[in-house]
Formats: structure tokens, C-alpha cells, sequence
């Protein structure tokens, strides 16, 4: 009851209706810091994954990524890295890049694994080169693994991005930190929920993805 | 004014000697650390231990129970903290149930395939031997499926222990992560880098704890060096 008037009194706020302030000024740098870490880890880890899967090699190599990239402390991360080197954005996008690398990484590297051997078999047997058996095979076969390491990686980042306002950016963070300091906890309700609900709107989206993108022959299954 | 220079300068001869502004001393850091993470760990594995099971006997059930599990986890923990910070005012409590249900996403998948990878003839060895339900759990089931669970629950341990740093946002309970944010505010990097290295550090411990708690617990798989 308390937090539903908190957070009427958040919307009900003219401050965050326009301007630099507005909850729509704030969504689009918390998506812009987002987007440009997923595309940043996307780039990096992809091919990587596509590479090791497809050649059967460096299992161990990526589990111990993917531990590793559990256990990184994403907070002392963001605020070791503003400290020495400096606050500017792209020092800060540096966590959110490699929290974004491993999920990838793991699940690309899984799907490419556990594409039937005898697809790939049949794809050679056709007379397709390697990089076509990549691209028309080994791909949209492990297609819903991949959409899940980008989800994971995008679920993540989006709730990583809020701390970029620890260090001075914008993006819903910025609500919370703000409210926390000011003790103005309307504020810092309107901006969990708002950060909270960009979570979900993320996984949605990648739902939409795989119902889109993933061969329905493979969900039958 | 000597006497001053020495004295402060005595206090600074150990790393672990943390400024006045951290209020909380460097074993009171690992306190809270491990209290609040482990102790969620623990909490969480009480939570998916019969969910898990309740999972893996109706079988519709799962889809639903990892639909929930994964969308708690897409939250935000700053967000969660901050929205319980109303209910549970700031105290650890305020960290500790975030974190439990953070660790159900890693647990309950951890603890239904751990069941499921036990053959089915075992247990109708154990049932055909006349083992009770209770018996042929914790005698026959558990222990076959513990390397999975215990897979699990180290990820969960060790997730918690980092994700607990951002409770630092919401006050002093972020453990080892109040050093980030009290170094950033009062620019002493020493501090940042003292948190970070001891929250690995720790993180690495307990991992290696776990897996010597897990070496116990399995004698017969320890001729078999391959797994974990």
C-alpha cells in the first residue's frame, strides 16, 4: 500500500514528465548504455563461441569464464575502474561488457556443441563449404541457445547500467541513487520499478525473438 | 605534531587497519560477507530442496517454477533492496531476501536435475529393499544427486557473495562493497582495491571450502578425479 503510494506520488511528479530529468530522457540513456554494451559484448564474444563450437575446442576454457563471470563484482568493477582511470562513459561501459561476455560465450559455445552431428554431416555431404555449414546449419540450429546467452548477457547489462549512476551517468540509476541521497523515497521507488520493469520488458523481447527467429522445427521438440 | 604524524602514521601500518568513516572493522567486513551470502545460500537451498523435488514429481510444474525463478532473477538487486527497504527498513534482512531468492534461480534447476540424474532402477533397488520414503531420500537420492546440487550451490554461494556488494547502495550492508562506494566518496582507491581483492579472494576460499565439503560427502566419487 505504501510503496503503490510512493510510486503514485513518483508519476504524479511534473519533474519527471519532460526535460532532463523526464523518465524518458533517463530510458534512453539507460537503453543507449545497454544497447552499446550488448552490441560491444556481442561482437567480442560471437564469433569467439561460433569459432570454439564449431571446431569442438576450448570447453574448458569457457566454463571457466562463465564461472568467473558469476562471480565478478560488477559495483567494484565499475567504481575501481572510474577511480584510477577515469568517469568517463566509456570506462564505464567496460563492466558492463564483460558481464555481458560469458552468458554469451557459454551458450553459443553449448548450442554450436549440441547441433546434431549428422546435420552437419548431411550439410558436408551436400557439398557445402565450412563457413556455409556455419551460417546455414550450425546457426539456426542453435539459434534458441544463442537468443538465451544474449538474453542473459542483456538482462544483466540492463541491470548493471543502473549503477552507472554510482559513478556520475544517467539512466534510472540515476532516480535511485538521487532519491537515496536526497531521502526522497518516492523517487527511489519510481526508479527501482522502472529499472525493474525494463528487466522484464528485456526478457520479453527476447521471448519475442526466439517465437520470431527460431525454426518452429526445432521447438516442436 | 610529531607525536600526531607517528601516531597516524602507526595506524596506517596495516592494510586491514580500515579509516573511522568505514565503521566496521576489516574481520566485521568478512562477518557480514559471509553471514549475509552464505546464509542466503543456505536459505535458498531450504526453499529449493522441496520445490525442487515437488518439481521433479509433477513434472507441469517445472516450466512455471523456472518461468517465476528467471523472472525474479531479471530484476535488478538495487531495485529489489531499494523496494524492500519499505518493509524491512536498511538491515541486512533487507539484503538477505533479494539474495535467497537470486540464489532459487541457480538452485531449483541445480536441485531437479540432480534428482533426475539418478536411474530410476537405483531407486527401485532401494524401494525393492524396502526403504521408506524418507530413507530412500536421503540414503539413496540425495547422495547421487549431490555433485549436481553441490555444482549448483557453489555458483550460488559465489554469485551471492558478489551480488551482495550492491547492497552497499542502500547503507553499510554491501559487506566487502561498502569499501567501494566509502573509497569512491572519500577518494582512498586503497580501499576500493582492498574490497575487491578480498571479496575474490573470499569468494575463492569458499568455493574451495565447498568443494572439500563435497569430497566428504561423496567418498566413493573421489577415485574418480575428473569431476567438479
Amino acid at each position: 500500500m505504501n510503496l503503490l503510494t510512493y510510486l503514485r506520488q513518483f508519476f504524479e511528479n511534473p519533474a519527471y514528465r519532460s526535460g532532463y530529468d523526464s523518465i524518458w530522457n533517463r530510458l534512453i540513456e539507460h537503453c543507449e548504455y545497454s544497447l552499446i554494451a550488448l552490441l560491444i559484448a556481442a561482437a567480442i564474444a560471437l564469433p569467439l563461441a561460433v569459432l570454439s563450437g564449431h571446431s569442438g575446442r576450448g570447453d574448458g576454457t569457457i566454463s571457466a569464464v562463465a564461472v568467473v563471470g558469476r562471480a565478478m563484482p560488477s559495483l567494484g568493477l565499475l567504481v575501481l575502474l572510474a577511480a584510477e582511470l577515469s568517469l568517463s562513459l566509456s570506462v564505464t561501459m567496460i563492466p558492463l561488457v564483460l558481464l555481458g561476455i560469458p552468458p554469451i560465450l557459454l551458450y553459443t559455445h553449448a548450442g554450436i556443441r549440441a547441433v546434431d552431428p549428422a546435420a552437419v554431416d548431411a550439410a558436408r555431404g551436400l557439398g557445402m563449404t565450412p563457413w556455409q555449414t556455419v551460417r546455414q546449419v550450425e546457426i539456426p540450429a542453435a539459434l534458441p541457445l544463442i537468443l538465451a546467452g544474449l538474453r542473459g548477457a542483456a538482462v544483466q547489462i540492463v541491470a548493471t547500467a543502473t549503477l552507472a549512476a554510482v559513478v556520475s551517468f544517467g539512466g534510472f540509476g540515476r532516480y535511485i541513487i538521487d532519491g537515496l541521497y536526497q531521502y526522497d523515497y518516492a523517487q527511489v521507488v519510481g526508479g527501482a520499478v522502472l529499472v525493474a520493469a525494463l528487466s522484464l520488458l528485456t526478457l520479453f523481447v527476447f521471448w519475442l525473438l526466439d517465437r520470431l527467429f527460431v525454426s518452429p522445427g526445432l521447438r516442436a521438440r | 605534531m610529531s607525536a600526531l604524524i607517528s601516531t597516524s602514521a602507526m595506524s596506517q601500518t596495516s592494510v586491514f587497519d580500515l579509516p573511522s568513516y568505514v565503521q566496521s572493522s576489516y574481520l566485521g567486513l568478512i562477518r557480514t560477507q559471509l553471514v549475509v551470502s552464505l546464509g542466503a545460500t543456505l536459505a535458498g537451498l531450504v526453499i529449493a530442496l522441496p520445490l525442487g523435488q515437488l518439481c521433479s514429481r509433477l513434472p507441469k510444474l517445472y516450466p512455471a517454477t523456472l518461468g517465476v525463478v528467471t523472472l525474479i532473477y531479471a530484476i535488478p538487486s538495487i531495485a529489489l533492496f531499494v523496494l524492500l527497504i519499505d518493509i524491512t527498513g536498511t538491515s541486512e534482512t533487507t539484503v538477505f531476501i533479494p539474495l535467497t531468492l537470486y540464489t532459487l534461480a541457480i538452485l531449483v534447476p541445480g536441485v531437479v536435475d540432480g534428482i533426475r540424474s539418478v536411474p530410476r532402477n537405483v531407486l527401485d533397488a532401494a524401494d525393492g529393499m524396502g526403504y521408506g520414503r524418507v530413507r530412500r531420500y536421503l540414503a539413496v537420492e540425495l547422495p547421487i544427486a549431490l555433485p549436481t546440487l553441490m555444482a549448483a550451490i557453489r555458483v550460488a554461494a559465489v554469485s551471492s557473495l558478489s551480488l551482495m556488494s550492491i547492497g552497499a547502495t542502500i547503507g553499510n550492508f554491501g559487506g566487502f562493497g561498502d569499501l567501494f562506494l566509502l573509497g569512491l566518496k572519500f577518494f582512498d582507491n586503497r580501499l576500493i582495491w582492498l574490497g575487491l581483492i578480498s571479496l575474490l579472494v573470499l569468494s575463492v576460499l569458499c568455493d574451495l571450502l565447498l568443494r572439500g565439503v563435497q569430497r566428504l560427502l561423496t567418498p566413493w566419487a573421489r577415485s574418480l578425479r575428473s569431476f567438479g
